[in-house]
């Protein structure tokens, strides 16, 4: 209690001081980023883009200050909030690990006076926040559905799983959809887990299971790459071709080669981050309003346009 | 007549002993004719062939893990020991960046390195600090999950040099005499995990300590050293697990050998090894193994189970089948 006092008292000396010295005639604002620890390839996009976009921001705009906290559950996130609103700061962007467990940790540093953006999960009470980023999962099984009806015209189609969560229901509900009435059939669906290795599992089955697969439904790149080489291995050419997501950098690398078994993919780019920050900044800077949600699209990367989602320094 | 009794006695006990080390055995036979009833796709070689090879990493894991849990202890670490293996194993392979037999050789003898060196370490804290296997090894798993995925950045870390890839790969993906490699690997894992179980004073210490540890001390086992050793034997099998794993995707993320631990005692429990330790089978391990890959297998080929109901399907079969394995042994 007397350490988060006097830390408490510390910052705002320090902050005084900003205020009150060289930097006077500046507007001095502090952003406080507070995002999911890199467990897996997509938050590790997220940490990477927030880092990236925190210098950015602090290049372009003098006075602003971004801290980027990162955190590997729920709970400590939550303690990464208290952390990060002890520090004074104007505006918190939260990309929150899920919606219930953070609903009222995020209100308490709304009470405070704070800016509130959210990316990606939304709260359970909306009106905590200012801006909402949010992807887009409905739309990302729409495009995917799409392509295949587009492309593929008709035959039959494997889809593999991710995770059972709304987030994989969403996805697969609309991929369902938008294929209905056309000649495109899923002829099975299985969980695989985001994983590599459940991936190559469950495309071996299929393999021996299903004498005739026209492609594949991979719903995300991790599972992607499993489903290829076990492609490869069956030796099986009835494969025409096989659709990731996400848009990691090696998958987008391959749909902007030209490889025939990665034609496209579809994004649902870590880079929201990015996206919530600047609008973020804006709100302190620019002269513009900037409260309200923002859709990021799912958008469909072919070898046109694959050069813009192709970030060969980012880990994911 | 004291010569009778005790020329009987024994030819008794082997007869129910061969019993019980059978059962698992007779569970694999009944699951495969069930498997070729579902689907008649079931029993073609290549699917057969591909769901063995599958159960390599867990099988070659699972014979160290029996060796752990003879002894009476656990290892909780193999899964993220696993992942770490992998991921130091590639990291060293792209930084010596070359695209030949010795980097692949060096590379192979660091992942071993690794893997022995991991598990000294949980075998030391276990038996130097005193401390129950349960919570050493639920520390190391966490430290060893972090470690790659800070050596990964939380992305993936992916073998480079593609000349070393196809160099590697027919180690998941060829076969010798039309054995896949990785199922000739963990045959000789498993009969080199037998002899030393089974014909070594090392293996008589190790399930004489599981069964009871006091009277191994009065007897003169060396409970430190080979308690101990047992926890490097788990770690040089996750070590070689590792070697054929590689291969498959060429790529290790932080989310490689996830829940492989729980996985690997499943499959030691299953082949009859005793989860209180003083008694290991090294073959029903192997057989565990397999059992496990076959009925994820089936409940794919199935068309009939939901694929939100995968995982109760998959439970429920895991007990039947220790269900007829006790009732084989009470049988006897």
């Amino acid at each position: 209690m007397r350490g988060k006092a006097l830390k408490l008292a510390a910052a705002a000396g320090l902050f005084a001081g900003f205020a009150t010295g060289a930097f006077a005639q500046q507007k001095n604002v502090t952003i406080g980023v507070s995002i999911p620890a890199a467990t897996h390839g997509w938050t590790g996009g997220v940490v990477y883009h927030a880092q990236e976009t925190a210098k950015q921001l602090e290049k372009t705009y003098p006075g602003l200050k971004v801290v980027v906290k990162t955190s590997p559950d729920g709970a400590s996130q939550a303690n990464a909030l208290d952390d990060l609103s002890a520090q004074n700061i104007d505006a918190l962007v939260v990309l929150p690990f899920n919606s219930d467990e953070l609903t009222n940790p995020v209100g308490e540093v709304k009470k405070r006076g704070t800016f509130i953006t959210v990316v990606d999960r939304g709260l359970k009470d909306a009106s905590i926040q200012d801006i909402y980023v949010a992807g887009n999962n409905p739309e990302f099984g729409r495009v995917a559905g799409k392509y295949f009806v587009d492309n593929l015209k008709e035959g039959n189609v494997v889809v593999l799983r991710g995770i059972p969560t709304v987030i994989d229901e969403e996805r697969v509900t609309n991929f369902e959809k938008a294929v209905q009435g056309s000649g495109v059939k899923v002829i099975d669906k299985q969980y695989a887990n985001w994983n590599r290795d459940d991936a190559f599992r469950v495309m071996q089955d299929y393999l021996a299971k299903h004498p005739k697969i026209d492609a594949v439904w991979a719903s995300d790149d991790d599972m992607a790459l499993g489903v290829l080489e076990a492609i490869r291995q069956a030796k099986r050419d009835d494969v025409k071709f096989v659709l990731g997501g996400a848009g990691m950098k090696d998958m987008v690398k391959r749909v902007m080669d030209g490889d025939k078994m990665v034609p496209a993919n579809v994004s649902y780019p870590p880079g929201m981050i990015a996206t919530a920050m600047y609008v973020t900044a804006g709100q302190f800077f620019a002269n513009a309003p900037m409260r309200g949600t923002y859709v990021i699209n799912a958008e469909l990367i072919t070898k046109d346009n694959a050069k813009n989602f192709y970030f060969p320094d980012s880990p994911f | 007549m004291t010569e009778t009794v005790l020329r009987t006695t024994p030819e008794k006990r082997r007869f129910t002993v061969d019993m019980r080390a059978l059962s698992p055995f007779i569970a694999l036979i009944v699951l495969v004719i069930a498997g070729a009833l579902i689907n008649p796709d079931f029993l073609t070689a290549s699917n057969i062939l591909n769901v063995v090879t599958r159960s390599a990493f867990i099988a070659i894991i699972a014979v160290g893990a029996t060796f752990v849990i003879a002894g009476g202890g656990l290892d909780l670490s193999v899964g993220s020991m696993a992942a770490l293996v992998a991921g130091v194993m590639i990291l060293t392979l792209n930084n010596l960046g070359g695209g030949d037999m010795g980097t692949l050789a060096i590379g192979m003898a660091a992942a071993i390195a690794l893997g022995a060196a991991c598990g000294l370490a949980n075998g030391l804290i276990v038996t130097f600090g005193r401390i129950e296997p349960f919570i050493v090894t639920l520390g190391t798993m966490g430290i060893f999950r972090s470690l790659v995925i800070w050596l990964a950045a939380g992305g993936t870390i992916t073998m480079r040099s593609s000349e070393l890839r196809e160099l590697y790969r027919p180690v998941y993906f060829g076969d010798i005499a039309g054995i896949p490699v990785p199922i000739i690997a963990f045959l000789v894992v498993a009969a080199i995990g037998a002899l030393i179980l089974y014909k070594t004073s090392f293996g008589r210490h190790v399930i004489a300590l599981g069964s009871n540890e006091d009277v191994a001390r009065y007897s003169g086992v060396p409970i430190w050293r080979v308690r101990t050793l047992t926890y490097v034997i788990q770690g040089i099998c996750v070590g070689i697990a590792i070697l054929v794993y590689v291969p498959r995707l060429g790529s290790a993320t932080p989310t490689t050998g996830l829940l492989w631990e729980l996985q690997a005692i499943t499959a030691v429990v299953i082949g009859g090894t005793a989860l209180r330790g003083g008694i290991g089978r090294v073959w029903g391990t192997v057989v565990g193994a397999i059992i496990l890959e076959l009925v994820a297998n089936i409940m794919v080929l199935s068309n009939f189970v939901s694929e939100f109901l995968v995982g109760a399907v998959q439970g429920a079969i895991i007990i039947i089948a220790m269900l007829v394995q006790r009732s084989l042994q009470r049988g006897r």
